[in-house]
């Protein structure tokens, strides 16, 4: 274990936030210690993002082999799931990619500890955090990035047996044959997919009305639509009074009228609290609201020195905001010239399940409230030639535009591949391109990617394939 | 073969001229060194030497021609051998055979001819070389640019935040959002107004005439003014410069406004902070005291630049002075020459101009307006007496210089002046 205790920049927490906020400080030449409680690369990579594509893989590819037969292939003989290896193989996913980033972090120089932190009194100008190990680090700055946990209703706790989070539903022993899902944002939705291909009767229960609620509603519809179309029970504007465990399963009853529903178990994925607790913040000028640690665009708290960033310094809850909420704080510590904020809506947002969904900035319903004048365009994947030859030709790429300026104010797409597409939005957003330079760009024929072309080009009365 | 002599770039900056004067007809013979045509650029003319060899076959622009881009084919000229009649049939290229990179290389074009000026480039000094290297090409988002249209604002005096000063959406929203736009529309609301029924006179604003007008219109709308005004006594100086010029050698003989150049340099030496100028994210410190001069001259004026005054004794800024002021009243000033600067000094004094506030000359951060030398009641041990007094007010950007460096720089400066021997060092 390293001896060295005095640094420029202390980063606790080893995930997405984390560990990229280390290893830019250490390229702008800062000496960085690392303190990371359980594993590296966070909840993210060993049991959420990383993980759960792994299974969604699987689940995919035995989608695949069931329609094998619209390809003219025949496959002979039985398709069983063997579920500990699907499980294993997600597990060994994981483990490359934490592996790969201890040595990205040994590679910048960054110390690591692993160890639990919290922050302790000032000397100076410098800031003490101190290792539950026993020791004590030292640097003037000091980034808090640990995250962020299932949330639990007030009366519904998982027991990881019947009733269970992300992470005990991210290695199943075995598959359960129903199951009852509360919550349909992204990881609710992503479970819902996973399980219901693997052959489980599941049942997904949103409290609002309609599923994926944070997305555009027509993408929400859409997808809604899919799976009742699938064969998945899916029930909205259902409030949960309570949720029962007993020896023949869960049994979840609803405020109203609505008739409980019964399963062998229950994921609830009711949303996510910050890892705000034991990390010495009491007596700080540090404050915490709702869960979430307060802190400005560039990451500062109200504590100097003291930053915090990622899921714990509230939603949108999505790794790839930590990493770059990470680089801002570090850049901005180290003085860098350049160094933009977060703009509204700049942070996409990707959903796997099948059918797949992703976004960037805002709904129709977002931008008329906020005062846009919109034309809005769509294209359906059905009149996309690349998505008919794939066999995969249910989506819907959305395009919102400000009527005055050309802006592209939000894009919304659902089907094959398409959070491999969003990019080409967000990238048209950070530029500030206008409708008509993604008109004057050509996109590359056959690909999905023609929908966005087309999806904008009907958002001004010119679609040519629709 | 045939050569197509090019539209040459005189300056870094420069992307259209006007095609003065041909000094050569078609059917001449041209050799390289030959004065062959005068180009009128924002400031100066320029004279245009040949390069190659061979007949003036045709004549491509005429003498007059305004607005000719940078790399246009101007004429052609046959080579040896070759048949002046068929070169000058040949087509001239659509767009430019061999675009100059501007931007780039001033002195050496890639067109074939260079001006005489600038093949004897004045040596610069790193740290002197115009800040806006890029000006002419503004980089502004799709974005930007069609909410500046929209609301009609010029984008060339939006400063950009965005990567490289990229003009960004917000950047134009706020300058939109502040007041000076509104004449900014005005303006253009105006200029389509119907003429006053007076009798008058319609002048095409030539080159020099719109550049003025864009610069100070820039700097009024987006430089913050403030101005400071103090009175400096100058019998000292005076003394000081009677006795010098009696002193010195022939054809040694300093101006008042000569030693207020050296003033004002070892002043911006001592006040580094008065040395700057905005750019956006950064604040450009200047290493030297570039001291532009404005000189009057027909149809407007210039700002020929002594580099790194502080350098330089009496006699030679005197020397440079005159040398530039001469050749900038009959337009012979290379690009160079009145292009950049770090700070710049108007003087009125000899039309007996008592005081007035100058507008910066951007993207400097102060200019130093200078008025007439003359004899005022003082009051000093609490007697009235007669001191030969000279007002100058220092108008700064209060981007970069705030009211007490400014202030600082002006006591600096008034000592210099009042205590002439200091100055001397």
């Amino acid at each position: 274990m390293a001896s060295e205790t005095s640094f420029d920049l202390i980063v606790v927490g080893g995930g997405p936030g984390g560990y990229v906020a280390a290893i830019r400080g250490a390229q702008l030449g800062m000496k960085v210690a690392l303190v990371e409680r359980e594993h590296l690369g966070g909840i993210c990579l060993n049991w959420g993002c990383i993980p759960t594509k792994a299974l969604l893989r699987a689940a995919e590819l035995k989608h695949s082999i069931d329609e094998m037969k619209d390809f003219g292939i025949t496959v002979s003989g039985e398709v069983t799931i063997d579920l500990p290896a699907v499980v294993k193989r997600s597990r060994n996913v994981a483990g490359r990619l934490s592996a790969g980033v201890k040595h990205l972090l040994k590679k910048n120089k960054v110390t690591v500890f692993d160890d639990l932190a919290s922050l302790g009194g000032k000397k100076g100008d410098l800031r003490e955090v101190k290792l539950a190990g026993g020791s004590s680090l030292m640097a003037k700055h000091v980034i808090l990035a640990t995250g962020a946990r299932a949330r639990a209703l007030p009366g519904l706790e998982a027991d990881g047996e019947k009733i269970l989070t992300y992470r005990e539903a991210m290695v199943p022993k075995t598959m359960p044959k129903s199951l009852i899902i509360i919550g349909s944002g992204a990881i609710g939705s992503e479970f819902a997919s996973f399980y219901h291909d693997m052959g489980v009767d599941v049942t997904l229960v949103e409290a609002m009305d309609r599923i994926l609620p944070v997305e555009d509603a027509e993408i929400s519809d859409f997808v809604q639509k899919a799976f009742v179309k699938r064969g998945m029970n899916v029930v909205t504007g259902a409030r949960l009074a309570g949720l029962k465990a007993d020896k023949n399963g869960v049994t979840a009853t609803f405020e109203g009228g609505l008739a409980p529903i019964v399963a062998d178990r229950a994921i609830l994925a009711v949303g996510i609290t910050g890892n705000t607790e034991n990390l010495g913040l009491e007596g700080t000028a540090v404050k915490v609201d709702r869960g979430h640690i307060v802190n400005d665009k560039w990451g500062a708290t109200g504590e100097p020195g003291v930053y915090a960033i990622g899921d714990v310094a509230g939603p949108p809850w999505l790794a790839h905001k930590a990493s770059h909420e990470g680089i801002i704080c570090v850049e901005k510590i180290a003085g860098q010239a350049d160094v933009h904020a977060i703009g509204a809506g700049a942070v996409p947002g990707c959903t796997y399940c099948r059918p797949q969904v992703a976004s960037v900035g805002m709904t129709e319903a977002a931008a008329i409230e906020a005062g846009h004048k919109v034309r809005v365009g769509r294209f359906p994947m059905l009149a996309n030639g690349k998505a008919i030859a794939l066999g995969d030709d249910q989506g819907l790429i959305k395009t919102v535009f400000d009527a005055k300026t050309g802006e592209l104010l939000g894009a919304h797409m659902v089907g094959p591949e398409v959070t491999e597409l969003i990019q080409g939005y967000a990238i048209a957003r950070t530029l500030e391109a206008t409708e008509a330079e993604l008109m004057q760009t050509i996109f590359p024929h056959p690909t999905l990617s023609e929908a966005m072309h087309e999806s904008v080009l009907d958002a001004y009365g010119r679609a040519i394939h629709f | 073969m045939a050569v197509d002599i090019l539209m040459p770039a005189l300056s870094p900056t420069m992307e259209t001229g006007t095609l003065a004067k041909w000094n050569v007809a078609v059917g001449d013979s041209v050799r390289s060194g030959d004065v062959i045509a005068e180009i009128e650029t924002d400031k100066a003319t320029m004279e245009v030497e040949a390069v190659d060899e061979g007949v003036l076959a045709a004549i491509l622009i005429d003498a007059g021609t305004e607005g000719v881009a940078v790399g246009t084919a101007i004429a052609r000229l046959a080579e040896d051998g070759e048949n002046a009649d068929d070169v000058a049939a040949v087509p001239a290229p659509a767009t430019p055979a061999r675009t100059p990179v501007a931007v780039e290389a001033p002195a050496a074009p890639a067109a074939v001819v260079q001006p005489s000026v600038a093949a004897a480039p004045v040596a610069v000094p790193i740290s002197a070389q115009p800040v806006t290297t890029a000006a002419d090409r503004i980089f502004a988002t799709p974005l930007a640019r069609r909410i500046a249209r929209d609301g009609n604002l010029d984008l060339s005096g939006v400063s950009g935040s965005g990567p490289h000063g990229r003009i960004l959406r917000r950047d134009v929203e706020d300058a939109l959002s502040r007041p000076a736009t509104s004449t900014a529309s005005a303006q253009i609301t105006m200029s389509h107004a119907p003429a006053s029924p007076g009798a008058s006179t319609l002048v095409p604003n030539n080159q020099m005439r719109k550049v003025i007008a864009s610069r100070l219109q820039e700097s009024k709308q987006t430089a913050p003014h403030f101005y400071l005004t103090v009175d400096c006594e100058i019998d000292n100086l005076l003394a000081a410069r009677k006795t010098m010029n009696e002193t010195a050698p022939d054809g040694v003989k300093l101006s008042v406004n000569d030693l207020v150049i050296r003033a004002a340099a070892m002043a911006l030496i001592k006040v580094p902070n008065a040395n700057a100028s905005w750019e956006g994210d950064n604040t450009r410190l200047f290493h030297h005291a570039d001291i532009a001069m404005a000189v009057a001259v027909d149809g407007g004026l210039v700002t020929p630049v002594i580099w790194a005054a502080e350098q330089k004794g009496l006699a030679e800024i005197s020397k440079i002075s005159r040398d530039l002021a001469s050749r900038a009243r009959e337009g012979k000033l290379a690009p160079e020459e009145f292009s950049g600067g770090s700070f710049t000094i108007s003087n009125l004094g000899m039309f007996g101009i008592r005081e007035f506030a100058a507008v910066i000359n951007p993207p400097q951060g102060a200019i130093l307006a200078v008025g007439a030398g003359e004899q005022r009641p003082v009051v000093k041990d609490g007697q009235l007496a007669v001191a030969t007094v000279m007002t100058v007010t220092l108008s700064a950007d209060h981007r970069v210089v705030d009211g007490a460096v400014g202030a600082e720089w002006l006591q600096a400066f008034k000592g210099y002046i009042e205590q002439p021997v200091t100055m001397l060092l």
